[in-house]
Order: structure tokens, then sequence, then C-alpha cells
């Protein structure tokens, strides 16, 4: 299932082009690594999918020689952001990239700092710079900016978007993310990897299950442990219901996009009442402290079970009567059929995953291509639209609620007796791995090398919003600014998942 | 048209008193010392993510404003020295607010807000958990509005800015511009053990700091998240708010 190339670095376009295959094979991931204590080089990470197997490209860089490789960029749009990222926080520099503007770090941040090598101190006292960040733009009569954020009007996390206008009409899109950049991937560096679970339960509220459930499968797989059935069934529900909640609240607000404050109540109070059975199981409405490191650390009780059925029992009547006021609605149908389109191709170049993939056309689901847990013994269906418009990411959204309330009712059934974890035994130090889940918006990836003393020596943390952010900006230009709201909110992506 | 109506009339009115929900049996919320030997075995300093738990010669204290509410110093406690309750009216006064400020100062902010607050988000480096809990008190089940809260788009409308996560060093400069475009008496809440002690991540080389080391924090709401019924109490204790008094006095 895993082949890795070993490569240097100049050799890394050459390479990673013939892997491409103009887009056959996809781009997953792409990140570095300060590997100087350990082999001299830095290194530079590529992850493509190609057909249900994981190639990676290693390349190594020799610190001593010029911190730069061919960038792959020019026919890999999806190494666009990855680059500029590497180049910001390791000071490798790809050669040939068409837009090396900074993308982590802000204006404030002085040039030749480069937070993410092993050899900076995180006590350091890092001065504020007073550089220009460019935005992109147009130019031409009657073109004129609106910039947004980001501190935005409503209650949502920030980031700034600059609209190039005609008229109402949107030209260009560029975005300023990054304002929630935690550094967290160094705040954890040398942590011990059961403490540093906590953070990265953190990194995102309505992505903790995904997240926590990618980084401890990461260290399972590493020390080769198998986690109890019981535990991973509970890590499914968890999975499950973290999806629920997400959709269902999502699916309501698309609402707010345009006014129609009964579908966004119904879908607040619709996911309400789902917050609170979090609340019941997990004693965290956001589903924080179920899962652990080996296993789970809540069990299940028929209580609590019962309870779980009689939520989707009364849900799903509620649910389809809010997909009615969708449905058969002319006006909002006028909203968002053809509205923020983004065409398959496009998708395709920028690795676009979950939600945002299967509304253009591409089948991809992590749960049943690169099946986890016990989800090779569930039962579900992977509904995809080719439309790829507003509506397409809404009726997705809307099949997978009733494929996840199935996939709950399963798990309730099924769920076998046993033990809830296994210890974590100590893991040979410098040895690395994957973990991946299926979170509401997409694949969430996490590559994890761990130190000394089941230490985190790196882990790199690649969410869904990742490759979705930059779909927007293609989303968007053809459109009206007023539908703009719209198309944010049906990709509904998270900003601290995306910022770390 | 007639399926809203229909579904408008079928709903009814879900609205609950704040306090009406009790939180669930597991619900995790304040950790209490109960009274008991300590082995001062260091164990639940050690395993604690957010540094909160300090023991000091066998006597254990929990910086409320630091604690995520894991409860994992609970587990490692083989004396049974520390519980974890399910309290969730955790916040506190601070800045003008506080107990010891002057009470004259006290007196006219409230009597300029009245019991009608607007208010004005801002997140400055958060998961969106908080941010989430946020969103949820306009549901139809919290409905801020009964209480003569409102959330507002700009700085400028605001009488209270509630802020959610760590300052991070990108977002230093929107929170200095959106404290200072903010009218008298620009009342400012903590929201989330983030805001409240930043400490969840450690030090960072893109983290500054808790809120308080930018702008002056008059309330402090912990939790993680803290859930809406903590946020609205939060509110009420800044506003002394009969229904809150009321409530005390049942």
């Amino acid at each position: 299932m895993f082949e890795q190339l070993n490569v240097s670095a100049a050799d890394l376009r050459e390479s990673a082009y013939t892997v491409y295959q103009d887009g056959q094979n996809g781009l997953m991931a792409m990140f570095a690594n300060d590997e100087r204590s350990i082999n001299g080089n830095y290194a530079i990470y590529c992850v493509f999918q190609r057909n249900l197997n994981i190639v990676l490209i290693k390349a190594t860089l020799d610190p001593n020689g010029v911190l730069e490789y061919p960038s792959i960029s020019p026919r890999i749009a999806a190494a666009a952001w990855y680059e500029r990222e590497i180049n910001d926080l390791f000071g490798l520099r790809p050669v040939g990239h068409p837009d090396l503007r900074p993308l982590v770090l802000h204006e404030n941040w002085p040039s030749d700092v480069y937070p993410l090598r092993k050899d900076f101190n995180v006590s350091t006292l890092v001065p504020t710079a007073q550089k220009e960040y460019p935005m992109a733009h147009v130019e031409g009569a009657g073109v004129f900016e609106v910039p947004v954020g980001p501190i935005h009007a409503g209650i949502i996390e920030p980031g700034h978007f600059r609209f190039s206008q005609a008229g109402e009409g949107i030209l260009r899109l560029d975005a300023k993310m990054f304002f929630v950049h935690r550094g967290i991937e160094k705040a954890i560096e040398n942590l011990p990897l059961g403490k540093a679970f906590y953070q990265v339960e953190r990194i995102s509220g309505v992505c903790g299950v995904a997240h926590s459930l990618s980084y401890c499968q990461a260290i399972e797989e590493m020390a080769g442990v198998k986690v109890p059935p019981r535990a991973q069934y509970l890590r499914a529900l968890v999975a499950e219901l973290e999806r629920l909640y997400n959709h269902v609240g999502d699916i309501g607000n698309l609402g707010a996009g345009m006014g129609f404050a009964v579908a966004v109540m119904a879908g607040a109070r619709i996911k309400e009442a789902i917050m609170r059975v979090n609340d019941a199981l997990t004693g965290n409405r956001f589903l924080r402290g179920m899962v652990a490191p080996g296993g789970v650390r809540l069990d299940i009780t028929a209580e609590l079970a019962g309870e779980i059925r009689k939520l989707l029992d009364d849900l799903e009547p509620d649910f389809r009567g809010l997909i009615k006021l969708f449905r058969y609605n002319d006006e909002f149908l006028e909203r968002v059929n053809m509205t923020g389109i983004v065409p398959r191709q496009a998708a395709v170049d920028l690795g676009v995953v979950g939600v945002g993939a299967r509304a253009s056309g591409i089948d991809v689901d992590l749960r049943r291509d690169f099946p986890y847990g016990c989800y090779y013994d569930l039962q579900f269906t992977v509904p995809v639209y080719t439309t790829g418009d507003v509506a397409a990411r809404l009726w997705v959204r809307v099949d997978e609620v009733y494929q996840t309330i199935g996939l709950i009712r399963q798990i309730l059934d099924k769920i076998p007796q046993g033990e809830l974890k296994v210890d974590i035994p100590p893991i040979k130090p410098y040895s690395c791995g994957f973990g991946w889940t299926e979170s509401s918006q997409g694949s969430n990836l996490h590559w994890l090398m761990v130190g000394e003393n089941n230490t985190v020596y790196r882990l790199f943390v690649r969410a869904a919003a990742y490759p979705n952010w930059p779909a927007l900006t293609v989303a968007a230009p053809g459109n009206i600014i007023p539908d703009f709201p719209l198309i944010n909110k049906s990709y509904e992506l998270s900003y601290a998942c995306l910022d770390r | 048209m007639l399926n809203v109506i229909r579904k408008i009339i079928a709903t009814g009115t879900v609205t609950e008193d704040w306090n009406a929900a009790a939180p669930p049996l597991r619900s995790r919320g304040e950790v209490v010392v109960t009274e008991t030997q300590c082995q001062d075995c260091q164990k639940c300093s050690e395993i604690c993510p957010t540094n909160a738990v300090k023991v000091n010669k066998g006597t254990v204290t929990i910086e409320q404003n630091a604690c995520v509410f894991c409860g994992r110093c609970v587990e490692q406690c083989s004396a049974g020295c520390l519980k974890q309750t399910s309290n969730y009216q955790l916040a506190t006064l601070g800045g003008r607010l506080a107990d010891d400020a002057g009470t004259a100062l006290k007196r006219k902010i409230r009597s300029v807000l009245g019991r009608s607050i607007h208010v004005r988000h801002v997140d400055v480096g958060s998961c969106n958990a908080c941010d989430f809990e946020m969103g949820h008190l306009s549901n139809p089940i919290y409905d801020i509005q009964q209480y003569g809260v409102d959330f507002v788009a700009s700085p400028r409308h605001a009488d209270l800015l509630m802020v959610t996560g760590v300052v991070t060093r990108n977002s230093i400069q929107s929170l200095k511009m959106t404290f200072e475009a903010t009218p008298f008496p620009k009342l400012v809440m903590a929201v989330g053990s983030c805001a409240c002690s930043g400490q969840i991540f450690g030090e960072s080389y893109a983290i500054h700091g808790p809120v308080d080391s930018l702008v002056p924090v008059d309330i402090y709401v912990p939790g993680c998240p803290p859930r809406p019924q903590a946020i609205i109490y939060g509110i009420m204790m800044a506003l002394d708010h009969p229904r809150l008094r009321r409530t005390a006095a049942l």
C-alpha cells in the first residue's frame, strides 16, 4: 500500500512529475522536516495517491549547500501553498514558484528567521517586522477592491478576503489566512505523545475527533498495537456524531447566507439536540475526552445507547422537514443552483477533498478507499454530484446525513464487548508514519515522527481545509459579491484547521 | 411558503430558561479539591496538559482559568483528593468590574449599559469551539436576545467585546484596532481557557499570550469550550442582571 522513493532535492521536480502523471495521481500533502540531527539533512516529503496506494517521495537537501530545490508548483497546482509554507517555516526555497509571497508568517515576521528549524528556540523573542503583505488584485478602469476581514460581521473565524470587483461581479478573490496560526506543530515538539494529544485535540473544535483519531492512529501504527474492537466502534461512533452535528448545523446555516431565518433556526435547533447527546456521552459538547492513544477513555452504557437511538429517531423526520424547505423552494434554488461552481478539473488540480470534491464529481472517501478502525464492517454509500455548485455541496451533505444516521445505528447494533484501551509500548526513535480519517470536511492527514522516549519529534497536520481553501478563489469569480457568503458556507471550512 | 409556515407552527416554542437544562451526569466541569490526604506524588501536576494544577507541600491548587476540564488529574490521583463536578458557573469578574474595583465607576458602567448590551465577537486564535458555542447562543433554545443581548457587526456599535482564543502574533493588530474602535465603556470578556490563561499550547513563536496581555479584561469565562449557559452566566454577572439575582435567591 505504501511505496517510498528517495531522491535528492535537485531531482524532486522530475520524480514528482513522473508520479503525478499530469494529474492522474494527485498530491495529498507536502511538508518538510529538519532531520539534521538524525541524518544531516533537511527532508521534503511529497505524498501522492496512486489509485489505492500511497507514493511517498522523500527528497533530501544538504544543509551546507544552497537551501533551494526546483518548485513542483508550475505543473502541480496543489503544491503551491505547501511550498510557500515550507519556505516560511524552514527557509527552503522552491525555485520557479509562480507566487512566493509569505503564507503562514505575516508582515510582522522578520526575514531569515525560520521557526520550524530545530535550532530555533521557542523562547526566542522575535522582533516585530514592518513588511508589506501584497494582495493579488486586478487593474483597469472601473475596477475597485473590497477588503473583508479579518474581523467579520458574524461570529466566525478570522481571515482576510480581498475582492477585485467590477460593479457587483467578482473578478478575482485573494485570501490572506493564518490569522489563528498558533504554531502548534512547534509547540508540541519534544512533548510526550500522551500529553501532546491534548493540544492535537484542540487544533480545531469542530474537527476535534478527526484530529485526535488521525494522531492516535499514527501512533498506534508505529507502536504496532491493535486497538480493541469495542474501542474502534466507540471511536467510529464519536466520529460519526461529529459528522452529524457539523453537517446538520452547516446545512441549516446555509440559510444565513440568504436571510432564510426559518432554516437557520431549524438547523440550529436540531444541532443543539445532538450537542446535548454529545455531552451526555463524552462529557463535552464537542466530543472531547473520548478518544485516547491506544483506545478510548469512556464506555457506553445501555442507557446512553438508548438516548442516541432516540435522538436519531426524532432527528430523522425533523431533518427531512428542514430539507423540504429547501428542495421545493424556487427562491432558494435560484440562489444555490449554478452559484460558486468549481469545475471537476479545477478540483482535481487543487487536490480538493471531502464534500467539495464529491460535489465536483470526484468519488473519494477515505473511510471507503483506505478504511481504518471498524469501517471495514460498516455499510455505507458515498454520494457524488457533478455540478460543483453550492447546491451540489448542499445535497452531498444532505445525503451524507442519512448515511451517517445509518452508520450510527449499525455501530450501536454491532458494537462488541471487550477492552477499551491498550498501552502504547516504547516506539523506536525516529520512526515515522501516517494517520488519517475522513472528517466532516474531508480527509484529515497527520504525519508523525517520534523522537526519543515516545516524544513528538515532528507532527505535520494537513486538515481537509488546507487543499479546499484555494478552491474558494476558483469558486468566487464570476459570481456577484452577495453570493460569496453562500459559497463560503457551502464549503464551511475551518480556519483553525488550516492555520494550526 | 406553506411548507415554511407549517414547519414554524409544528415546531412551536422551544426556548428555555438559561439554566433550565442541567448538565448531564458525565459532563466535565469544575475540578474541586476535597479534603483528603495528599501524598505529594505530583502525578496530577505532571499529567496536566496546561499546567493548571500545582501541588505545594501537600496542598493542591487548580487555576480555573487555565483548566481544560480533561479530568486527567482526577484519574491520576490515587489519594482521591480531586473530584470533577459538572459546575459550569465559573465566570469571574476582573478589571473595572472586580469586587475591589471602584464602586462609582462600576455603577456608572452598569447604568450606561442598563440591561441591554451589544456584543462584538473577536477571534484572535481560537480552535473555533468557543466561536461555535457563541453562535449557539442565538439558537432558539438559548435565544440570548431574551436577556437584552445582541450581536452586532461592528465594534463601533458594541458595548462588549467577546474575545476567543489565545492572542496569536498574527492577530495582535486586529485585536488592538478592534479595541480602539469600541466606544466607552468597552467591556472585554475573555471566552474560554485559551483567552483567559493562554496556557494550553505552552510557549510558541506564534502566540503572544492571553487576552489580558494585550487589552484589559473585565470578565473571565473559563471552559474548553464554555457551554452556552456558562457564557450567559458571565454576561449576567457583568450586568448584575436581575434574572441572575433571582436565581441566586432561590
